[in-house]
């Protein structure tokens, strides 16, 4: 349940039986499958995972150290959920959706304390509520009633519950009112506020997925110019560790062009969310100019933290992203990572003594999998409005093998598959996606966007660039027996091409102020002047030039500094008419 | 407080116990053996009427008529600042003939987890004095970056050389005693050989460095279960002196592998399904539980920084113990064999190496403003070098271009010169960097465009590259 309200159901109470880590059993616990228990003295946080008789088994969401069996158990009688409504935006909470701004105020400790809880939105704040209905409209479930100017770049649209009957408006307010306060009501009797709860394992209603065709530009040269993922898309990025997962979901958080971004930290690192607190409320969203915590809300628990409150952090982002949906916006999340998630159903499931699947994982992992990324879309709203979610989630595969099960369950699933590569990290080419593994989808269905919104030779341009580095591949392989000097003169020359388009055009730099976003445009102007010294190249040398010269001229070595030019229209247009000029100039 | 002489079953390094009460989970448990002696152990899993018992001290000797009392509190570390300059074993018992220890407080060894919120990101540069790591992966202060070796390799050297050398520059220059924090250092050693041990405390001893050192050994014929003990007794103590006294620790722990095999005894005794190569499922978690120790804390002056040891059985890094541990840490330095051999000291690989931290820490204003521009660089041309290697094999030396010969010289002198320093020798970020000028300068300007030309304008030496074309030619 949320900790906002409490439930009227009947309660009934039971006694620990045993204690193993996070599994509790109780016995006398009259509770129904997901329901929220206070377990011990302290009230710790859990949910009930199994019943069998009378044994109810828990998992508990906080470390379980000192609790004995004989100390009571509380039924909430409620699933775990979360509180939606404004507020959301701006924050960082745990896998339980738990401030962890307000826990540290409560708990007066850097450290994370027990049995301490609180609400996910601010229940006394007030917020501005402007209605967008009258008295007499028909409202159904789903309809926006009013907004809520939330923060500086998002009006929080007030939805009438998608469990509510629905009505005609019998009374409206206007003004400052917390999230408890009725602002309309129906003639079916029910009240509406601008607070919902939702349970967290359940997906918020939609009609029916349409096709997406629009990208969900990433800025990421990679991305947007060879692996594009649409809004309303999914995605998945496997890499062994240090191969840059992390850097490239916190570019996607920083840049993608999403009205509302999740952040998931799931199991991963500290400091890697005190990053991103730190950074986003500092960086633009280049869309708006607008702060991008402003349209950002992260969860973070991390390796450290509970693990059963690893296992439902992905739960919690999700249904964030679909409330941000209803309200007819484009939703990224970002879940990284969804090993460490689906290592928690595996620890838990190991102290449940279920049977075990591959490697361990339990034989539900593909379907729990398939159940997260199917909540991702591009979706006709019961309000007939129209809202997407894209998910990204990031694959951690022990020993960098692909071959095991959370990543190949994800690739049966996923339409977008970034992989990462030790080799090319190794080497520092960043983002280290290799380009010969790494496919897209929506690449043909987005196809027309990109002639509309970008340029015409889109599509071919870019299958330009991935013939030559094909090729490339091809070619090394003779390379590494003979060396490159013992190539065709027209195949060094292909060489040297492909070698800017990895080194000038597919790297980038997340750490440049500059290169650290790239617009559509840009990735496409550079791709152009690549293929325009390649052109050139190729005339010089049918003339008789040889590839040396060609190698060696000035203007060449520039296409390097595309990526970090700031005024890139004009750095391009010149290099493009030097790089002609020095080679025509060859004969 | 009731004893218990209900022991039911014992098995691998756990009891189980019949009881009568109810028994918090994690606590602490003595056993006494008919022999007198008596052993220390871990609520493993308590149910109504029985209990498991991890003992840390190994069942030997324990039968079914020992007895059992149950302390009614968790395992707890004394801490105070008098522990610095004490050598205590890996249960934290003094082990130095020095006078007891009276604690200011007792902590709860298991160590809640920092709020993510209340951390402050690190990005302070520590200077190791060691080019491959300033240069090429920097250490901050509050990072856990760890050394992957394989056994019979010198990272016991390096770890001493980084905790010899260790400074932050700019506190250095703003002159001694003005209050700022101190620096500590804290030693576990879990499973390691009284040799090795000797090395450490020799070395310790011979610099001062004893005197704010605390030291915890459990050594190879300690028994296995204290192993689990043993980094978290650390761990606290670093955290107390840390964010209660503002101290800067530095956590040296040292064998992390042998820490894991303890795990993974522990899961076959209670028959629990083994996760890859049979370490528990968990491990990744547990480990996590160890290394986000590591940190800063907004409003505290001190801070938390590991290096911790692990020796990659069959030095392959996919094996669980270097993978889990390179998911969770902020970063790895690998320490070579084939390096070692040709004799480079330290035998640092830079190329798998990474430091995660390094951006933030480095720079204008914190070392200088081509450093990253530098180590990118460095990082690309070794690399090329390193492929043309198995290149030159194959076709030879002259059957390569003036360019390819050159990136193979590089990578020589990348190794005797950048890498190969001693561990006696102490560099500032000025030399480090100075030397990877040096050495990329004999590549040709128009290659280096990792780096801005501005900086290129500043520090790219003529001379440098007019005597490797030569050589190359
Ligand atoms: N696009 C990028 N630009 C620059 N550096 C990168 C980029 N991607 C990754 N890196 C480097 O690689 C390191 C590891 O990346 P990270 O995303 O943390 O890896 P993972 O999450 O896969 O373990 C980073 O600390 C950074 O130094
Ligand atoms: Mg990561």
């Amino acid at each position: 349940m949320s900790q906002a309200t409490a439930t009227e159901d009947v309660r009934e109470d039971g006694v620990i039986r045993s204690v193993s880590g996070p599994v509790v059993t109780a016995t006398g616990l009259n509770a129904r499958m997901n329901d929220v228990v206070y377990v011990g003295e302290e009230g710790l946080m859990g949910e009930v995972i199994e019943i069998e008789g009378d044994v109810t088994t828990i998992q508990v969401y906080e470390e379980t150290s000192d609790v004995a069996p004989g100390e009571p158990v509380e039924n909430t009688g409620a699933p775990l959920s979360v509180d939606l409504g404004p507020g959301m935006l701006y924050s960082i909470y745990d896998g339980v959706q738990r401030p962890l701004d307000e826990l540290e105020r409560r708990m007066n400790s850097a450290f994370l304390d027990r049995g301490v809880d609180a609400p996910g939105i601010d229940l006394e704040k007030t917020w501005e509520f402007t209605p967008t209905v009258e008295e007499g409209d028909e409202v159904a479930p789903g309809d926006v009633v009013g907004e809520v100017p939330e923060t500086e770049s998002i009006t929080h649209r007030v939805m009438v519950p998608p469990d509510y009957e629905g009505g005609e408006v019998v009374a409206v307010e206007e003004g400052s009112f917390t999230v408890e306060e009725t602002v309309v009501e129906l003639d079916s009797g029910e009240a509406v506020t601008m607070h919902q709860e939702w349970p967290v394992r359940e997906a918020r209603p939609a009609l029916d997925k349409k096709t997406p065709r629009t990208p969900l530009v990433s800025g990421q040269r990679i991305l947007d110019g060879l692996f594009p993922i649409a809004k309303g898309g999914t995605a998945a990025i496997p890499g062994p560790f240090g191969s840059g997962k992390t850097v490239t979901q916190h570019s996607l958080a920083k840049w993608a062009d999403a009205d509302i971004v999740v952040y998931v930290g799931c199991g991963e690192r500290g400091n890697e969310m005190t990053e991103v607190i730190e950074d986003f409320p500092e960086l633009e969203d280049p869309q708006t100019g607008k702060p991008l915590m402003a349209r950002t809300c992260l969860i973070a628990n991390t390796s450290n933290m509970p693990v059963a409150a690893r296992e439902s952090c992905i739960y919690t982002g999700i249904t964030i992203a679909e409330y941000f949906r209803d309200m007819g916006y484009d939703v990224a999340l970002m879940a990284d990572s969804t090993s460490r998630w689906a290592e928690a159903m595996r620890e838990i499931s190991s102290r449940l003594e279920e049977m075990p699947g591959e490697e361990g994982y339990p034989a539900y992992l593909s379907a729990r999998l398939a159940e997260f990324y199917e909540r991702a879309g591009r979706f006709d709203l019961i309000n007939g409005d129209e809202g997407s979610i894209s998910v990204i989630g990031a694959v951690s595969p022990p020993g960098g093998d692909f071959s095991e099960p959370v990543t190949q369950n994800t690739l049966r699933i996923v339409k977008t598959f970034w992989a990462l590569d030790a080799d090319l990290a190794e080497r520092r080419h960043f983002p280290a996606i290799n380009w010969n593994e790494s496919y897209s989808l929506y690449r043909t269905q987005l196809d027309p966007w990109y002639r509309e919104e970008v340029a015409e030779d889109y599509p071919e341009i870019r299958q330009w660039g991935i013939d030559v580095l094909d090729e490339e591949s091809e070619l090394q392989e003779i390379v590494q027996l003979v060396g490159k000097d013992a190539l065709p003169e027209d195949q060094q020359l292909t060489l040297e091409v492909a070698r800017y388009l990895r080194e000038a055009w597919l790297q980038q730099n997340a750490f440049h102020d500059v290169d650290t976003y790239c617009e559509p445009t840009k990735t496409y102007r550079m791709l152009q002047a690549i293929k325009t010294f390649n052109d050139e190249a190729f005339d010089a040398l049918d003339a008789g030039v040889p590839v040396e010269e060609i190698q060696d001229i000035d203007a060449a070595p520039r296409l390097n500094r595309m990526g970090t030019a700031e005024e890139y229209e004009e750095f391009i247009g010149e290099l493009e008419s030097d790089l002609t000029e020095q080679l025509r100039e060859l004969y | 407080m009731k004893e218990y002489q209900t022991i039911t079953e014992i098995s691998g390094p756990l009891v189980f116990a019949e009881v009568d009460e109810p028994i918090g989970y994690d606590e602490i448990v003595e056993i006494e053996t008919p022999g007198g002696e008596t052993k220390r152990g871990q609520v493993l899993e308590s149910s109504e009427g029985l209990v498991a018992i991890q003992v840390f001290e190994g069942t030997d000797g324990i039968d079914r008529a020992s007895s059992v009392r149950f302390l009614g509190e968790t395992m707890k570390m004394p801490v105070t600042e008098d522990l610095l300059g004490r050598v205590l074993d890996g249960s934290g018992n003094p082990i130095d003939g020095g006078p007891n220890i009276v604690p200011d407080e007792r902590r709860d060894i298991v160590g809640a987890a920092i709020n993510p919120y209340s951390r402050e990101y690190p990005e302070e540069f520590i200077q190791t004095g060691v080019s491959a790591i300033d240069g090429m992966n920097t250490l901050v202060r509050g990072q856990k970056l760890p050394i992957f070796s394989g056994s019979g390799l010198p990272h016991n050297e390096l770890a001493l050389q980084i905790a010899r050398q260790a400074t932050v520059p700019e506190e250095d220059d703003a002159s001694e005693g003005d209050g700022g924090s101190e620096f500590a250092v804290i030693f576990g050693a879990m499973g390691i050989t009284a040799e090795e041990a000797n090395e450490f405390m020799e070395d310790f001893e011979r610099t001062g460095a004893l005197e704010r050192s605390v030291v915890f050994m459990n050594l190879a014929d300690d028994p296995a279960v204290e192993r689990t003990v043993t980094p978290r007794l650390a761990l606290t103590t670093a955290e107390y002196l840390a964010f209660d006294k503002g101290y800067h620790v530095l956590v040296i722990l040292t064998d992390m592998t042998n820490y894991c095999e303890a795990l993974r005894e522990i899961g076959a005794a209670r028959e629990e399904v083994p996760g890859r190569r049979g370490y528990p499922g968990y491990m990744y978690t547990d480990l996590a539980q160890l290394y986000e120790r590591a940190g800063r804390i907004e409003g505290r002056d001190g801070s938390v920084t590991q290096i911790p040891i692990l020796t990659m059985p069959g030095d392959d890094d996919t094996h669980p113990i270097p993978d889990l541990t390179g998911y969770i840490t902020e970063g790895q330095i690998y320490v070579d064999r084939d390096l070692e051999s040709q004799g480079v000291e330290p035998p640092i690989y830079v190329l798998p190496s990474l430091s995660r931290l390094m951006d933030d820490g480095i720079g204008e204003g914190l070392t200088r403003g081509d450093h990253a521009d530098v180590s990118d660089q460095l990082y690309a041309a070794y690399a090329e070098g390193e492929d043309l290697r198995d290149l030159v094999n194959i076709v030879g030396r002259e059957a390569l271009s003036e360019r390819d010969n050159r990136f193979l010289d590089f990578a020589e002198r990348f190794e005797d010169e950048f890498v190969n320093q001693g561990y006696e020798t102490d560099r500032s970020i000025e030399e480090t960097l100075g030397i990877g000028w040096e050495l990329l300068s004999t590549l040709p300007a128009e290659e280096l465009h990792r780096i801005d030309e501005e900086f290129i304008a500043e520090y790219y030496l003529e001379d440098e590259t007019e005597a490797a074309a030569v050589e190359a030619e």
